[in-house]
């Protein structure tokens, strides 16, 4: 069974806390419409989970197969670096059939980054943390994009919400099991 | 002539890795002992032309550098036949080959314990053969499911753990 090779840590883009039951990774690729699908309904799962979720997003660009994924990817990073990471990916998964580096730009003046900062992002320095998502998510088993980790194992299942959404339930209970029959305290607060 | 018997499952870790001679295009074989020499990943997978993002091949042709990296060289096997491998690694833009187990159908797999009698294709199955021709790991996967490459680097990692021991032994 294939497993999340680098824990979620600091340098990841997270949303919900840290002390969340259940933590959902996604490897994505902004260019995929696989990706572009299970957008809404990701975000769906994570009102229905509310703060019981933590969900990170980790680059996995398919550069071969999608032209813009690479740009994109560091347009978000870019955005990251100015505190809209989140902004940037949901804009490019609500806009995914325009991922050209115009494009790019105005999303970046849409957003209010200083132009500066928005030119920054396709000069390669964004490029080492992209690479070192793709590398860990090729040593967990991602098998193409979108990718799920639930609790570190990697989910194979239907991408519908409530498919989801039971998983990550009972990925839950069994989670706080382990940490109840293991005397670990950092699990049973709510 | 003597039938040759096949193995009932894949061939396992430690088994000597069978000889075999596929064409890659119309007018181009390669066979096992081209490879020697360095790792070998052989890939066999249901059938070309799988939905796209999800697909094997594609995959491994975004990874080919972590591969290369180990020193590994990656082979593509099917059942399908050399022009549909063609149109499929051009328009998937595959930089390693793809070698057709076409004729006699699926022989190759045969040897390798990964043929489906019943659906005539091979089944999703990972071996990864040192450079001496052993297999150091096999993986049989779910049909429907993309192994992804976690296990294939993890015995690429383990052979060349063991390929520097040996060399600072010696």
């Amino acid at each position: 069974m294939s497993r999340l090779s680098i824990p979620v840590g600091a340098g990841d883009h997270a949303q919900g806390s840290a002390g969340a039951t259940v933590t959902l990774v996604e490897y994505g690729d902004y260019e995929c419409p696989y990706c572009g699908e299970a957008y809404p309904i990701l975000k769906a799962v994570q009102r229905a989970m509310g703060d019981e979720l933590r969900f990170v997003f980790r680059n996995f660009p398919l550069t071969e197969m999608h032209p813009h994924a690479m740009r994109a990817a560091e347009f978000a990073e870019m955005a990251a670096s100015a505190g809209l990471f989140w902004q940037a990916h949901d804009l490019l998964y609500e806009n995914q059939e325009a991922l050209g580096e115009r494009d790019l730009l105005a999303y970046g003046q849409g957003l209010g980054l200083p132009a500066g900062v928005v030119a920054e992002a396709f000069d390669g320095r964004f490029d080492q943390k992209i690479r070192d998502d793709f590398r860990g998510g090729v040593r967990s088993g991602v098998n193409g994009t979108p990718t799920l980790f639930i609790n570190g194992f990697r989910y194979d299942g239907p991408r519908d919400l409530d498919s989801l959404v039971a998983e990550l339930r009972q990925a839950q209970a069994m989670g706080i099991e382990d940490a109840v029959r293991r005397g670990s305290p950092s699990h049973g607060r709510r | 002539m003597m039938s040759t018997t096949y193995p009932n499952a894949a061939l396992q870790a430690g088994a000597m890795a069978p000889a075999f001679s596929l064409p890659a295009t119309p007018d181009q074989m390669v066979s096992l002992g081209d490879l020697r020499g360095s790792p070998v990943i052989l890939a066999f997978y249901p059938a070309d032309w799988s939905p796209v993002c999800g697909d094997q091949m594609a995959l491994y042709n975004e990874i080919l550098s972590e591969f290369r990296g180990l020193g590994a060289q990656l082979v593509g096997i099917s059942v399908d036949g050399v022009w549909c491998h063609a149109a499929f690694a051009a328009e998937r833009k595959l930089h390693f080959p793809l070698l057709a187990d076409f004729q006699p159908k699926g022989e190759v797999a045969r040897r390798y314990g990964v043929y489906r009698e019943k659906e005539g294709i091979t089944e999703r199955a990972l071996f990864v053969i040192d450079a001496d021709g052993v297999i150091r790991w096999s993986h049989v996967a779910p049909l429907g499911i993309n192994p992804g490459a976690d296990g294939i680097i993890e015995a690429l990692q383990d052979i060349a753990a063991r390929t520097g021991a040996a060399e600072a032994v010696s």
